[in-house]
């Protein structure tokens, strides 16, 4: 009667927000990020005191800093998460466009705080990287014009997309910032490499590739030398390489005990580019395995997930978020143990740094909304739908 | 096969023929195109993705073990050394013929400051100049006090001054390696060593660079690493330079000498065995070069190898030997020794009139000028001049050392008649003593050339025939007279049959102009034994003067004769030489008991 009277309460076909973003919302990959942010605080209690002792600071005063930034990078993240992926792309965008132009007037208005690079701006409480801000909003926007490219009657999102690339790509090497430039061409041709490169371009790249290094090892003295420097077991233990592979030896399997670590004192980069090391030598190689596996679960769960996406911008954009994110944890801890030639590279939210914090905070956050279970037009979906849920 | 088309045309006609709107229907068909791309895209997806994933896995499990394999294995200790190679012993020591060391390295220890790191800079200053004499502590406390990260308080210093630093305790008084050159023979073969210095310097190593004498000579040798420290092996012996230089020293001192240079040579390989030259120095502690005055005055002044002088009557043997050797002449043939012998406004005189003729051998053994210069004139200056050339007279000495063609001859400007009678009796061509010690040495030794070398050689010289063997030995003959009856009778050594020849010449003034009255180079040139002649002895005296029977004597006779002659008695034996004595009566066996 009443219904009758007052005519049939409107059936809301959507679930409360917070609920559908715990059911959909990958959580194993949260719980890994989490735990590399605790295990970053972790470290941090280890290897930022000799810094703060030497800046005449209270010892954990980097440590206080990191979880400041880190308790926002998780709300960041969290917050990025519960969109939308047309919203994603929207405040992605966004985002590009402003670090874009903050990139182009780095070298009138940005530091180099004595390093010889103008990569940052100075905020005075914190200093801005713009290009850490820019790569999400790259991926994400490079990931929308391939897809677009892909749709009948569609832009050449292909040419437009590597345009782009191509412009990031010179001006961060003129910062000179050689390790992003590569990490936004790595991304860029990972996309790419998903959105379906012809596979005859990619063996030709490949046997160039191949050829060239072959090629440059036979004759040329110099690459040769810098080649066998590189492969041979010794290294020069006054180097920065030196330290953190004694650091390494000396950890052993389980470490040499909290706080019993000596590589941070002489290491300048221990709490960010090398504080793998400092994880090798206080805690052993049982933490390193452990914070491999987390990197490790978080890169190939997701893309598992994005396996069954059908939508092509979310698969492409997801790629190139958790490659960027994945290849710069591989790169940071290919150096340590020399795997990889020496190229200033942070860990991604274990090593100390705000903005670097906060930019992982929205990539993963946009990682995660992307990954988001939704339905893929499979059975079990369309049953859903019918169910009314 | 069966072909979609891209626009369903045959809906979007019958819809139009209808009047509906087709718009719905291009949607429918363009929604369900982009449904098929999407799935096409996805199934190729699928595969990149697992590769993308499984590469991914793969290159963390590589990284991880990698890190297990570092993990498990040793550390090493990390070590502040500089980068590059180690230095230590890199230069190769010099040996002398018996492998006894003349030149070595020594590690010893820079000094410098990190005033930055200093606790207490004024007291580090004080205690230094405490160390240190020749420092100034207010000076060094003023350079500690400035900004200046690096500060070098001293270059080299000895082990016992680096403990006293230790000692003093500051952290910002550190060391670096540095590698002197060690004499450990102090001034023995002091010429022949020459000396070392720094090269480029840094914190941690420095270059050390010879600067004469065999260390310049041979710089490249004993730098040169693929050597691997071989050292250099000398002609030198040692003990016979050392006996050498004392010997010549107290000489030079008896004969009231400014300077003194003995040469002993083997006649048959060329060895040097012994080069002395007096005033000398510690190459350890090299002077200073002059720089003002003569440089001949100097210690550093080779006069062995780079002084040049007219060595007078010692040239006679030359020219007699070459007018034997031509067949102008032999040893019995009468000279014309009437003087004085004018020529053009010259006048050759001998020192005593020794009567009209004599001999050719009493012209060597009386020394006479005259006699000399008319053997000279049926030779000739060209071929005087040439056979002086087979010699080596006439270049500088191709001796191993760095001084070696600063002593080049001096030649006559034009060689006149004139000049080709004075150089037959050693005046007019200057050349060093070792020229003459060559000189002696090939034209003695049998006959063949030999060249002076510094280098250990084993086997004889085997160099282009000069005379005949039986005139180089006739020449031993004349020369033995000389001693035994001639001018060099003080240079009898008992048991070594000495043969050589004295020369007196006088200097020349500095100015030019003719020769000074009361100095003179005063030169005896031997060899011995005279039996089987092996080595050569060239002494020389600057400027020697004694006075004996109360007369002023400079002459070779009285002053380098008896110096060479003591020389011969304390360096024969050492050369392993037995002395051949000639016992009064025959040994007989007597029986003593029955």
């Amino acid at each position: 009667m009443t219904e009758m009277v007052y005519g049939t309460r409107p059936v809301v076909n959507v679930d409360p927000i917070l609920p559908r973003w715990w059911r959909t919302i990958d959580r194993w990959t949260m719980a890994c990020i989490v735990s590399l942010f605790g295990l970053g605080l972790l470290l941090g209690l280890a290897s930022s005191p000799p810094l703060a002792a030497k800046n005449g600071l209270e010892p954990f005063y980097y440590v206080s800093r990191q979880a400041f930034f880190g308790g926002m990078a998780m709300a960041v993240m969290i917050g990025m998460s519960m969109m939308t992926p047309k919203m994603v792309r929207r405040v992605a965008v966004l985002g590009f466009a402003v670090s874009f132009v903050a990139l182009a007037f780095l070298p009138f208005l940005g530091t180099d705080f004595g390093k010889g690079a103008t990569r940052w701006y100075s905020l005075g409480f914190a200093s801005v990287q713009p290009s850490e801000f820019l790569k999400p909003g790259f991926v994400v926007l490079a990931a929308w014009l391939l897809a677009a490219g892909q749709t009948v009657g569609g832009p050449p999102g292909r040419m437009y997309s590597f345009l782009i690339t191509m412009v990031i790509v010179v001006l961060l090497a003129l910062q000179p910032d050689f390790g992003q430039a590569c990490l936004v061409l790595f991304s860029w041709g990972v996309m790419y490499f998903v959105g379906g490169a012809p596979m005859v371009l990619l063996l030709t790249i490949a046997g160039i590739v191949v050829a060239g290094g072959w090629f440059a090892y036979a004759n040329s003295e110099h690459f040769a030398r810098r080649i066998d420097g590189f492969l041979s077991p010794d290294v020069d233990p006054t180097t920065q390489l030196g330290y953190a592979t004694n650091a390494i030896r000396e950890g052993g399997f389980f470490g040499v005990g909290v706080g019993e670590g000596q590589v941070k004192w002489s290491l300048p980069d221990a709490h960010t580019d090398f504080i793998i090391a400092v994880a090798a030598e206080e805690y052993g190689l049982v933490l390193v395995l452990i914070i491999l596996a987390l990197y490790a679960t978080i890169v190939v769960r997701s893309l598992m997930r994005l396996l069954k996406e059908r939508d092509i911008f979310i698969r492409l954009a997801g790629t190139g978020l958790v490659c960027s994110f994945g290849v710069q944890a591989m790169i940071n801890m290919g150096v340590a143990v020399r795997l990889l030639p020496a190229k200033g590279m942070t860990l991604p939210f274990v090593s100390y740094g705000g903005s670097s914090l906060i930019a992982g905070g929205i990539t993963v956050g946009m990682l995660l909304a992307l990954t988001r279970t939704r339905p893929q037009g499979e059975m079990g979906d369309i049953l859903m739908r019918r169910m009314g849920r | 096969m069966i072909r979609t088309p891209l626009r369903p045309l045959a809906r979007v006609l019958k819809a139009r023929a209808q009047g509906e709107d087709p718009a719905s229907i291009e949607a429918e068909n363009l929604a369900k195109r982009h449904e098929e791309i999407r799935d096409r895209s996805r199934a190729r997806a699928e595969g990149r993705l697992l590769v993308l994933g499984l590469a991914f896995f793969c290159l963390y499990a590589v990284v991880g073990i990698r890190m297990g394999a570092l993990a498990s294995s040793v550390p090493e200790e990390p070590m502040a050394v500089a980068q590059g190679n180690a230095i230590i012993g890199q230069r190769s020591d010099i040996i002398d013929r018996n492998g006894r060391i003349l030149a070595t390295n020594l590690e010893t220890h820079s000094l410098y400051a990190h005033p930055q790191d200093m606790i207490d800079p004024i007291g580090a200053a004080n205690k230094l100049a405490e160390i240190f004499p020749e420092l100034d502590a207010e000076d060094l406390a003023r350079r500690f006090a400035s900004d200046r990260k690096f500060i070098w308080v001293r270059k080299q210093i000895s082990p016992e001054q680096m403990q006293a630093v230790h000692d003093i305790g500051s952290p910002g008084l550190l060391f670096g390696p540095r590698e002197m050159r060690l004499y450990p023979n102090g001034s023995v073969a002091a010429h022949i060593m020459g000396g070392a210095s720094f090269g480029r310097e840094g914190v941690h190593s420095a270059e050390v660079i010879g600067v004469a004498g065999v260390e310049r000579q041979f710089d490249d040798y004993l730098r040169d690493p693929a050597n691997e420290g071989a050292p250099l092996e000398l002609s030198i012996d040692l003990t016979v330079q050392s006996a050498t230089e004392e010997v010549l020293a107290g000489g030079m001192a008896l004969m009231n000498a400014k300077g003194a240079t003995a040469v002993l040579m083997d006649i048959h390989t060329g060895e040097v065995i012994s080069m002395a030259s007096l005033p000398d120095f510690d190459p350890n502690d090299r002077p200073q070069v002059l720089t003002t005055g003569d440089q001949s005055d100097s210690p550093l002044f080779n006069r062995a190898v780079q002084g040049v002088y007219e060595l007078g009557s010692t040239f006679k043997i030359f020219t007699v030997a070459q007018a034997m050797q031509l067949g102008l002449i032999n040893a019995e043939t009468m000279i014309d020794t009437k003087g004085p012998l004018t020529w053009g406004r010259f006048r050759i005189r001998d020192f005593r009139n020794y009567g009209d003729e004599l001999t050719a051998t009493d012209v060597i053994v009386k020394s006479s000028n005259v006699g000399t210069a008319r053997i000279a004139l049926q030779i000739g200056g060209e071929r005087q001049r040439s056979f002086l050339d087979e010699l080596g007279f006439l270049e500088p000495t191709p001796i191993e050392m760095i001084e070696a063609p600063t002593g080049a001859p001096l030649l006559p400007r034009q060689w006149s008649e004139i000049s080709t009678m004075t150089v037959s009796y050693g005046h007019g061509l200057s050349s060093s003593p070792l020229h003459l010690a060559a000189g002696y040495a090939s034209l003695l030794n049998g006959g063949t050339k030999v060249e002076p070398t510094l280098l250990r050689r084993d086997t004889p010289q085997l160099g282009p025939r000069i005379v005949s063997a039986d005139i180089s030995a006739s020449a031993v003959d004349m020369l033995r007279q000389v001693v035994v009856r001639g001018t060099a009778s003080f240079g009898e050594v008992d048991g070594y049959a000495v043969a050589g020849k004295t020369g007196t010449a006088d200097k020349p003034r500095e100015n030019g102009g003719g020769y000074y009255d009361d100095k003179v180079i005063s030169t005896f040139a031997t060899v011995f034994p005279a039996t089987e002649p092996q080595y050569v002895l060239i002494v020389t005296l600057d400027e020697p003067q004694i006075t004996s029977l109360d007369e002023a004597r400079r002459t070779a006779g009285w002053t380098a004769v008896p110096v060479a002659a003591e020389m011969i008695r304390r360096v024969a034996p050492l050369l392993g030489l037995r002395p051949q004595i000639e016992s009064d009566a025959p040994v007989g066996v007597t029986l003593t008991s029955n």
